[in-house]
């Protein structure tokens, strides 16, 4: 998968989040194969110093960690965290999520859209959480935006893609990465993501809060492969009556 | 020995009283945070870290420290 110009190996980017604790997010991730990484922006605690720290577990040298501003309601948040997250080590490829509910968790698109603008102008490369609104979505790849990350369903719901309709649209009016994120549930939801022609998926809560995240994390990676391949292979039409597998010719 | 005035600043949203003398690298050196691995900010613009001895604190000054966190 290519985004802005860099080649990831896996089309699957897993967030470190709701994990019981930092050994296990770890092994998570590395039984998942993703390569991408979501990470969230907070202060540290001045208090408690022997708190784990993520880069002490997972190492941004091998996996590409993806700053996300998971918790921002406004754009001026939003740009205040991914510009902080850029000092920290250079971060530009950047995740930007402004939600505009705190119940259903969707995302405010204006301010979205706002952001997408001021970021790309500052030399982010911006994946842009959205909703499936292939119109917004199209507003967003004119802003510069470097990947259309739609939701499936709310973030954390498991519901699975709500929508397929739209993620095709979006999908066949777009040549930037599309990235189904958020609101996924099961493996099969991945795979249903890559054979609308998605180039990856974000999952977090499906892998994280599985009641095993290790079998869960392989689940995804071959969901992830499978629908992908199952996409490029062309399905078959769909039809509806029956049509026989084995030849009449020869029937005793 | 002339007395050094203290002076209350904000941390992470905790008030902390200081040292007037101290400059913004003894503050982050004290709390034993590891720099490399943070991003500053003071009363809510961007330092840069190569600058922080070069900062003189002042009352009600606002730090802020942030790190990188797991999350989705």
């Amino acid at each position: 998968m290519v985004i802005a110009k860099k080649n990831f190996k896996s089309r699957l980017i897993v967030g470190t989040g709701k994990y019981k604790n930092m050994e296990e997010c770890a092994k998570a991730i590395e039984i998942s194969g993703a390569d991408i990484v979501t990470v969230a922006v907070r202060r540290v605690n001045i208090l408690d110093k022997k708190k784990p720290l993520l880069m002490d577990y997972i190492d941004p040298k091998k996996i590409t960690y993806l700053p996300n501003t998971a918790g921002c309601f406004n754009s001026k948040d939003a740009l205040r965290t991914l510009r902080l997250a850029r000092e920290m080590g250079g971060w530009k490829l950047v995740k930007l999520e402004v939600l505009g509910d705190k119940k259903n968790l969707f995302p405010e698109m204006i301010e979205t859209l706002k952001s997408t603008e001021i970021l790309t102008k500052e030399g982010f490369q911006v994946m842009v959480y959205c909703n499936d609104d292939p119109l917004m979505a199209k507003r967003l790849e004119n802003s510069g935006a470097s990947a259309i990350m739609p939701l499936a369903a709310p973030i954390g719901s498991g519901l699975g893609i709500l929508n397929k309709t739209n993620i095709k649209i979006i999908r066949n009016q777009t040549k930037l990465p599309l990235i189904i994120d958020a609101g996924l549930g099961q493996a099969s939801d991945a795979t249903i993501a890559m054979e609308l022609g998605c180039d990856g998926v974000l999952v977090n809560t499906a892998i994280a809060r599985a009641k095993n995240p290790f079998t869960m994390a392989l689940a995804f990676k071959n969901a992830v492969v499978a629908g992908r391949h199952s996409y490029l292979s062309g399905r078959i039409k769909k039809i509806l009556m029956g049509s026989r597998s084995s030849p009449k010719k020869g029937i005793i | 020995m002339k007395k050094i005035k203290k002076i209350k600043i904000r941390i992470n949203g905790k008030i902390k009283t200081v040292k007037e003398n101290l400059n913004l690298l003894n503050i982050i050196k004290n709390f034993k945070i590891p720099l490399k691995k943070v991003a500053i900010e003071l009363n809510q613009e961007i330092v840069d870290k190569k600058k922080l001895n070069k900062i003189k604190l002042k009352t009600n000054d606002k730090i802020e420290i942030v790190h990188f966190i797991g999350g989705g």
